[in-house]
Parts: C-alpha cells; sequence; structure tokens
C-alpha cells in the first residue's frame, strides 16, 4: 500500500488540477451542449429537442447584429493593434533614449479592467462634456464627435477604446521577437548594401511569421471574448447596435431567461475559438516537439 | 542588438546629416504622438476626479483643476453618508481583496504542483495531460457560465466571496501550470535525479531543491493572477450581486445607475480607484507583468 502510493504520488498530486479541470471546464462545456440541444427556459429541462436553438438563434435579428459587430470589431481591432504595435516596437528598437519609461506608457493599459478604462473613453467621448465640447470650446464651432451615441458609428468606440487598451501588448510581443533576432543576420544585409528599410521589411517583418500567428490568436480570442468593454461602454447600446455575441449570450441567459438560446450561443462561440486555437496549439506543440 | 543599431546609425551618417537629424526628430515625433494618446484618458481621468462639476461644466477635458480637491474621492471611496442608495467602493474593495487572496494562493499553488509533475515526474501521456489543462486558457467562459451558476448554486455558495474564490482558483489553472512548467522545464533534471539517488522523496525534493530558485515565477504568476482576478468582471456580474460584489461590478454599478445628476468627477475618481491596486503592481513589478503576458501569450 506504502509501495503503491509512494509510486503514483505524482498522479495524485496531479489529479486535482486534473479532475477541477475536467469537471469544471470539459464537463460543463458538455452540459452547455446538451442544454443547447434541449428547450430550457428559466430552468434547464433536460428533454432533447434537436436543434431548434440553433435555428432560432441564426433567425434572431439580435444575434445577426452581434455577429455582424463582431467581425467588423475582430477586423478593425486587429489591423490597428498590429499596425500601431509594429510601428511603436519598430522604432523603440532604433536605440531610443528614454525607452524604458515609453514602453511603459504604451503598456500600461493592459495592467487596467475594461471596466475602469470603459469608464473612462465613456467619459472622454460623451458628447455633451468630451471631446466634442473640448474641440467646440476650442473654436471648431460645428464640430460634432457623437458617435458613442449614434447608432451607426458606436462600434467604432468601442474599436477606440480597445485598441488603446491592447496595441502595447503586440509592441511588447514584436519587440522580444525583433530583439531575439541574431545581429549577424542583420549586419550581412547591411553589408551587401541594404537599407533600414530593406532590413526590416525584407528581413526582419518576414522572420516575425511566429509573432504575427500568435498575434493573431490572441487578438481575435480578445475579441470574441469581448464583454466587459461594451457593458462599460455603451451597454450593448443604442438600441442593439453594438451588441456583441458575449453579450448576447449573458442578456440572453440571464434577462431573457432563454437559457436553452442561450446555450446555443455560448456553444457557436466555443466553436469559433476552437478553430482559431486549435490550428494554434497544434503548432506550438509541433514546434516543442521539433526542438 | 547595439551593434545592429550602431552600424544602421553609422550608415545614415554617411548619407547626410540632416536626413540623419531629420529621422531622429521624426522617430522621436512620433513615439511621442502616441505616448500622448496611450496616457490622455488617464490624465482625463485624473485631473477630472479633482475637479468640481462647476469646474467640468466649464472648462473642457484638459482644463487643469483649479486646486487639489479630493472631494470626489472621498465621496467615491466613503459616500456621502445618507444612509440608502448610498452607493460607495470602501466594502466592495475588501470583497475584491478577500476574493483575489485565497484564488490567487491556491491557483498558484496548484500549479505550482501540476507543473513540477508535468516535468519532473514525467508519466505517460503527460504531454496530452498538459495540452488537456492548456486548452482551459482559452475556453470562453461563455460556455461554463450557465452551468457554474447552477453548481453554485446547489453547493450553496451563490453570491459569495467564497464562490469567486472557487470560480477564479479552477479557471486559473490552467495559466498557472503553463507558467510552471514552462519555467521547470528549463531546470536540467539532472539535479532532481541526483536528490532521487539520494534518496529524497517527492516533496523533498519540490520544497528543498525547486521552490527556492522558483522565486521569479512565483511572482510572475502572482502578478499575472492577482492582475486577472482583480480585473475580472464577468464571474463577478454573473456570480454575485449586491453586498458580495467585487469592485469592477460595483464601479459599474455605480457608473451606470442614473441619479438625478451625473458626477463624472466621482466617477472618475471610482475608476482610479478600482483600477490603482494593478497599476501600482505593473509600476512597480513591470518586468514581470510583462513576461507574465508574452509568457501567457506566446505558449498558450
Amino acid at each position: 500500500m506504502l509501495k503503491w502510493l509512494e509510486k503514483n504520488l505524482p498522479k495524485i498530486v496531479m489529479a486535482p488540477a486534473v479532475g477541477l479541470i475536467g469537471w469544471f471546464v470539459y464537463g460543463f462545456v458538455l452540459w452547455t451542449l446538451y442544454i443547447s440541444f434541449t428547450n430550457s427556459k428559466i430552468l434547464p429541462k433536460y428533454e432533447l429537442w434537436g436543434v431548434g436553438q440553433y435555428v432560432k438563434l441564426w433567425g434572431s435579428r439580435k444575434w445577426l447584429i452581434a455577429v455582424d459587430n463582431l467581425l467588423i470589431f475582430t477586423a478593425l481591432f486587429l489591423i490597428f493593434c498590429v499596425v500601431i504595435g509594429i510601428i511603436l516596437a519598430i522604432f523603440l528598437d532604433q536605440k531610443i533614449r528614454a525607452e524604458g519609461v515609453l514602453r511603459t506608457i504604451y503598456l500600461y493599459p493592459m495592467a487596467l479592467s475594461f471596466i475602469v478604462t470603459g469608464t473612462a473613453w465613456k467619459w472622454i467621448l460623451n458628447p455633451t462634456l468630451g471631446i466634442q465640447k473640448m474641440f467646440i470650446d476650442w473654436g471648431f464651432e460645428n464640430f460634432t464627435f457623437d458617435w458613442l451615441v449614434n447608432r451607426e458609428m458606436a462600434i467604432y468606440t468601442i474599436v477606440i477604446a480597445g485598441v488603446w487598451q491592447s496595441a502595447g501588448f503586440v509592441m511588447a510581443l514584436f519587440l522580444a521577437g525583433l530583439r531575439s533576432v541574431e545581429d549577424e543576420i542583420v549586419k550581412a544585409a547591411k553589408i551587401d548594401g541594404a537599407n533600414l528599410f530593406t532590413v526590416y521589411w525584407k528581413i526582419l517583418l518576414p522572420m516575425m511569421r511566429p509573432v504575427f500567428f500568435t498575434s493573431f490568436v490572441i487578438l481575435v480570442h480578445i475579441s470574441i471574448k469581448s464583454y466587459d468593454l461594451i457593458v462599460a461602454l455603451t451597454q450593448g447600446g443604442p438600441g442593439i447596435s453594438t451588441t456583441m455575441p458575449a453579450l448576447y449570450m449573458t442578456q440572453t441567459a440571464f434577462h431573457k431567461s432563454q437559457v436553452g438560446l442561450s446555450a446555443a450561443s455560448a456553444m457557436m462561440m466555443f466553436m469559433a475559438v476552437a478553430a482559431v486555437i486549435i490550428p494554434y496549439l497544434y503548432s506550438e506543440l509541433r514546434r516543442e516537439n521539433a526542438r | 542588438m547595439q551593434d545592429r543599431t550602431y552600424s544602421s546609425y553609422k550608415q545614415l551618417e554617411q548619407k547626410s546629416k540632416y536626413t540623419n537629424m531629420f529621422l531622429r526628430w521624426f522617430l522621436y515625433f512620433v513615439l511621442v504622438i502616441f505616448a500622448l494618446y496611450f496616457i490622455f484618458p488617464l490624465y482625463v481621468m485624473v485631473v477630472t476626479s479633482l475637479k468640481t462639476m462647476e469646474e467640468i461644466r466649464q472648462g473642457t477635458l484638459l482644463t487643469w483643476p483649479s486646486g487639489l480637491n479630493f472631494d470626489s474621492w472621498l465621496v467615491a471611496w466613503g459616500g456621502r453618508g445618507y444612509g440608502a442608495g448610498d452607493t460607495f467602493l470602501k466594502p466592495y474593495f475588501w470583497n475584491s481583496i478577500k476574493m483575489v487572496v485565497p484564488a490567487v494562493f491556491f491557483s498558484t499553488f496548484i500549479g505550482a504542483m501540476a507543473g513540477y509533475v508535468l516535468t519532473k515526474w514525467r508519466f505517460k501521456g503527460d504531454k496530452w495531460v498538459f495540452l488537456f489543462l492548456l486548452f482551459g486558457c482559452f475556453i470562453p467562459y461563455q460556455a461554463i457560465l450557465l452551468p457554474m451558476a447552477r453548481t453554485l448554486g446547489v453547493l450553496g455558495i451563490s453570491n459569495s466571496v467564497i464562490g469567486l474564490v472557487l470560480v477564479h482558483t479552477v479557471y486559473g489553472i490552467p495559466f498557472t501550470t503553463l507558467f510552471f512548467r514552462n519555467f521547470y522545464v528549463s531546470i536540467p533534471s539532472e539535479l532532481v535525479k541526483a536528490a532521487r539517488i539520494d534518496g529524497a522523496g517527492f516533496f523533498k525534493i519540490f520544497f528543498k531543491i525547486l521552490l527556492p530558485i522558483s522565486t521569479p515565477i512565483i511572482v510572475v504568476t502572482i502578478i499575472w493572477q492577482f492582475t486577472q482576478i482583480w480585473n475580472d468582471f464577468l464571474f463577478g456580474s454573473t456570480f454575485s450581486f449586491g453586498e458580495a460584489a467585487p469592485i469592477q461590478v460595483a464601479l459599474n454599478n455605480m457608473v451606470l445607475s442614473s441619479t438625478s445628476v451625473k458626477e463624472y468627477n466621482v466617477d472618475m475618481a471610482s475608476a482610479i480607484i478600482a483600477g490603482i491596486p494593478t497599476l501600482i503592481v505593473y509600476v512597480l513589478a513591470g518586468k514581470y507583468f510583462i513576461r507574465g503576458l508574452t509568457s501567457g501569450a506566446v505558449k498558450g
């Protein structure tokens, strides 16, 4: 008995982690999957009802708006974060004075919660006393900036705040990537007469492919899960114009008491994330095995 | 690194001193513009929190406050003292502390043990076990909210700090395991093997050999978990309300509550109070924070 215990001690120590994740992650996802095939309203029901909830979901105008918003947000969020992140990383890589201070400034939003930053941006973007008033007081009397309360434009305020929060993160990833490149490669290129622009554009950036890939995965992942920022900035409004899948899921479950429908939307989100993450984990693992 | 910039510098110098100077100025100009963009909201928050509502209406976002007026901070922290309907952050701040401390401790401990086993006591299929845990870093929590709400209800700990401790401990494990596993992988297994030959057991090896050299990764993990849990809103708002709510939920409720007059100065003071613990950690231990961010990202 004691011998058995000693031999299996590592596995016993490992058990809580595996057990907890097995139950609370995999078990719960399966539970949600099951519920998405039932006609659950306020309380979960366990008779199977087929794919009715999914049909209902994709027929719902609010869900379609949420998916639309997610696509717009993800595209813009990705482009702006990556472009700003790369520019900052390359510029900071030029032996800049006060690099440490600048880096700290670019990255501090990552330490704050989306609720805190959402509250700040909401105040800055509000049309009565925020940026709009600032420009009017400066003498631009016809200046209007009412995106926050404008159905068509409100989604872009979420992009502004989201990019502000996450661009520094992409900068940190690329800066780490650039600094891991051997000096020899760059020196060789210089000897061949390549200028600084060519060195970055033709040599260093193509070498950053794994960093691009990582940033892509992380940013898409952040945007599919984005919830807090929307709650703090617009609560999905004006009307339902800035609803996103994560907000749709919680509203449907906890305000509309449509548990089955909400589970279906959660499973759609799960599948979207899995489609991005599984290839990523697979490639990461392969890279590690190759080492 | 230094050589590279030095040689590029020299090359530019050859071309023309003026282009060189212009480029340097341009570089700094762009970097400073971006710095201003990133600093702007923080500046606005601080300045607004120090103004009176009268000043806010008269000035603009950028106007400097007339003096150091901490009234809105006091209101945000301790309320106005008129009883019912008077919401302020102090009790929720303590809720968050009571939630963060045990959750960070438990998740870090479990992760350290798991990382230790996965690297130093390898068994058949351990790679799959790691992958099994790793996937937990990525699941959208919406897919577990409904069963979690039920489970907390059944356990009788919904709407309590204990419930949130459980939730944050569990969903922190994938990250903490990842951190410790990646750290211990780089530590030579010969150390452990030698100790095993000398007859040291499982726990002795961990506490005598690995733990003393684990300080950096423990710091990284604690900072990461602290920031994540302190800043969480989804779990807090789904599994708690009223008195048990953590600070981010309370902040959001305060800002959204539609009393007759919107007090932006109090809103901003509240936001700063809710953000200050993580901000302080970031400024003091930024290096470790960034390490957590990039390793949490690059490997998971």
